[in-house]
């Protein structure tokens, strides 16, 4: 059992002042899986990513990814480890090119070296259909192109596990499509993701296990539509439509 | 998808690297002012000497400030110890000055791990006081140093200066004086660590862990998610920082040649001058001190005889190019214009470019925990 678990989270607390934004959160993540975690805006989502790749210290609870207690990894070493994410909020380095940010998680994610860490630079701005603006600085870069550039940087990093913080927020519907149909064969080739989304029709085009969360707490789990059928998740999420 | 990609790629054009030229014109320019001495006189070459040096400072200060995020107020400390191990280097070793720079510059940068241990545990602007006060706690050292002055400081004995290396020679060569034949050395010293500077500056920002500091100038957050020890890259920097400050205040102090605890550690002349100069030239930008050294300098001589108000001048100069230009004026002209002098950015090796789906997931889960 425990083999298949990639990601455990164990009793997991965080407050910020007195507004908790995870309360004793307890999840496994599984190889192989796609997950989707969902939840109104302040429930807690991307807190639970930010301790899981390092960027927020619990104040609680536990971390193990890989039969490896993280809790108190900085998030470098948790990159190094397989942890990769992308920012909600993209965040390129915006005086390097499109090839030189890729480059970064090749080089520091992967620990490649010289021509091997440039064609895995190369490999991942392909897989992502960026391979044409590698040249560019990466501050000019538009919407979609800046979160296509957060998935082919977390891509160098040859990750074993992928978070996707609302990747799909903000685009059109051709451009979310297109998205989906990405992270779909990221996903058939073997890798590990659990994407927290608020475009609920992306998400569940991918996963196939849900997680809600509500302030700070995880409030349903399971296949997803059992949990988006669930009295409780309709309440949180009244006005949201299940296509 | 690749339709919306060219129309931005054709209004947003990558930026141009003239490296062709550049370099070639560089070394052009080291060219010219390593052979300065043949025709000019000791006037220029002191006044060279000072730009020098104070871009030599820039530069690394700019390493430190706009790259690795550390807004150091202190590195007026490493300017002192170096100065301080010049001479003490001198008057009880008996080495020859050129070697003392070399010690001086050691010394800094092994001084300033313990001080590193110290302030890289505070953030932000208390990372800042923490620099000076440290820059503090080594001046009150060296004035405690009784034998080089303690408060007073001391003069270089003419015997230590008399060991600097070439000045025989080129006093044969050249037919000048004594005087003039130091001035050349200290001279040509200056030119050597500026160049050392400059050239270390640019082969760290193209090397494998400048790009990890080109990461962390852009996003912190962001490059340690992507598996960059930033506290390692930003120490790094901090050692490098020192021992450059250190070897350039051991040349200063040695054309000055007398130190004390005042001078050798003053804000003023190793800081805060040093800041106006990265802030007016270009912030984050390899070429930003170099140009802000030489503007500084011809600001210096054209507008120093009015005293006050050339402070005050310099003091409102230094407000309206953050205010209008945050990455000074070589990063507007940056933006302007595309420019791009000392070129750093990688080009992907065009004919590595693999078949579409070459990543299998063998690959990826290859990978040791």
């Amino acid at each position: 059992m425990s083999e298949q678990v990639l990601l455990r989270v164990e009793g997991l607390s965080k407050s910020f002042g007195s507004v908790p934004a995870a309360r004793s959160v307890d999840l496994a993540v599984h190889r192989g899986e796609a997950l989707g975690i969902i939840g109104p805006n302040g429930a807690g989502k991307s807190t639970l990513f930010g301790l899981i790749a390092g960027d927020v210290r619990p104040d609680a609870g536990r971390i193990v990814f890989d039969g490896r207690d993280i809790t108190r990894d900085p998030p470098h070493r948790r990159c190094r480890a397989g942890i990769a994410r992308s920012w909600q909020i993209p965040r390129p380095f915006v005086h390097l090119s499109v090839y030189e940010n890729v480059l970064v998680g090749a080089y520091f994610g992967a620990g490649l070296r010289g021509r091997e860490a440039e064609r895995a630079a190369l490999a991942a701005l392909a897989d992502t259909g960026m391979d044409r603006l590698a040249d560019r600085p990466a501050g000019s870069l538009t919407i979609l192109q800046r979160k296509r550039l957060e998935l082919a940087r977390a891509l160098a990093t040859r990750p074993r596990l992928l978070l996707l913080d609302e990747i799909a927020g903000g685009l059109t519907e051709a451009e979310c499509v297109e998205l989906v149909e990405l992270i779909r064969g990221l996903h058939a080739q073997g890798l590990t993701v659990v994407w927290v989304e608020h475009v609920v029709h992306a998400l569940l085009a991918v996963v196939q296990r849900l997680v809600v969360l509500d302030f700070g707490e995880l409030i349903a789990e399971g296949e997803p539509a059992p949990v988006m059928a669930d009295p409780r998740v309709q309440e949180v999420y009244l006005g949201i439509h299940l296509e | 998808m690749s339709a919306g990609a060219r129309t931005t790629a054709a209004t947003a054009a990558p930026a141009r690297s003239p490296l062709r030229l550049s370099v070639p014109l560089t070394v052009l320019a080291f060219l010219v002012l390593t052979l300065l001495p043949l025709w000019t006189e000791r006037r220029v070459l002191n006044d060279l000497f000072g730009v020098l040096t104070l871009f030599a400072l820039a530069q690394y200060w700019n390493l430190l400030a706009g790259y690795a995020g550390l807004v150091s107020i202190g590195q007026h400390a490493y300017v002192g110890i170096g100065a301080y191990v010049l001479f003490a280097a001198g008057i009880f070793l008996g080495l020859d000055p050129l070697t003392g720079i070399l010690l001086a510059g050691i010394a800094a940068a092994a001084l300033s791990v313990p001080a590193g241990l110290f302030i890289f545990r505070l953030g932000g602007a208390y990372f800042a006081v923490a620099t000076w006060v440290a820059a503090e706690i080594f001046r009150l050292l060296a004035a405690r140093i009784t034998p080089l002055g303690g408060g007073a400081g001391t003069s270089l004995p003419p015997s230590v200066m008399e060991l600097l290396p070439g000045v025989v020679e080129i006093r044969h060569l050249f037919g000048v004086p004594t005087g003039a034949a130091r001035d050349i050395v200290l001279y040509w010293t200056a030119l050597a660590l500026a160049a050392f500077a400059l050239w270390m500056s640019w082969a760290l920002l193209r090397s494998r862990p400048g790009l990890a500091l080109a990461a962390v100038r852009d996003d912190e957050r962001a490059a340690a998610g992507l598996g960059v020890d930033v506290r390692a890259v930003k120490f790094l920097v901090h050692v490098f920082a020192a021992f450059g400050a250190g070897a350039t205040g051991a040349l200063i102090f040695l054309d000055i040649g007398r130190i004390s605890p005042a001078a050798a550690f003053s804000v003023l002349d190793w800081t805060a001058y040093v800041i106006f100069v990265v802030v007016l030239g270009g912030f984050g930008r390899l070429e930003g001190p170099l140009l802000g050294a030489v503007l500084f300098f011809v600001l210096e001589k054209a507008f120093a005889d009015y005293g006050s108000w050339y402070l005050m001048a310099l003091g409102l100069l230094g407000v309206l190019v953050m205010l209008f230009a945050p990455h000074g004026l070589w990063g507007w002209l940056e933006r302007r214009f595309a420019l791009e002098w000392f070129a750093t950015r990688r080009v992907p090796p065009a004919s590595a470019v693999p078949p579409y789906d070459s990543r299998s997931s063998t690959q990826r889960e290859g990978r040791s925990p």
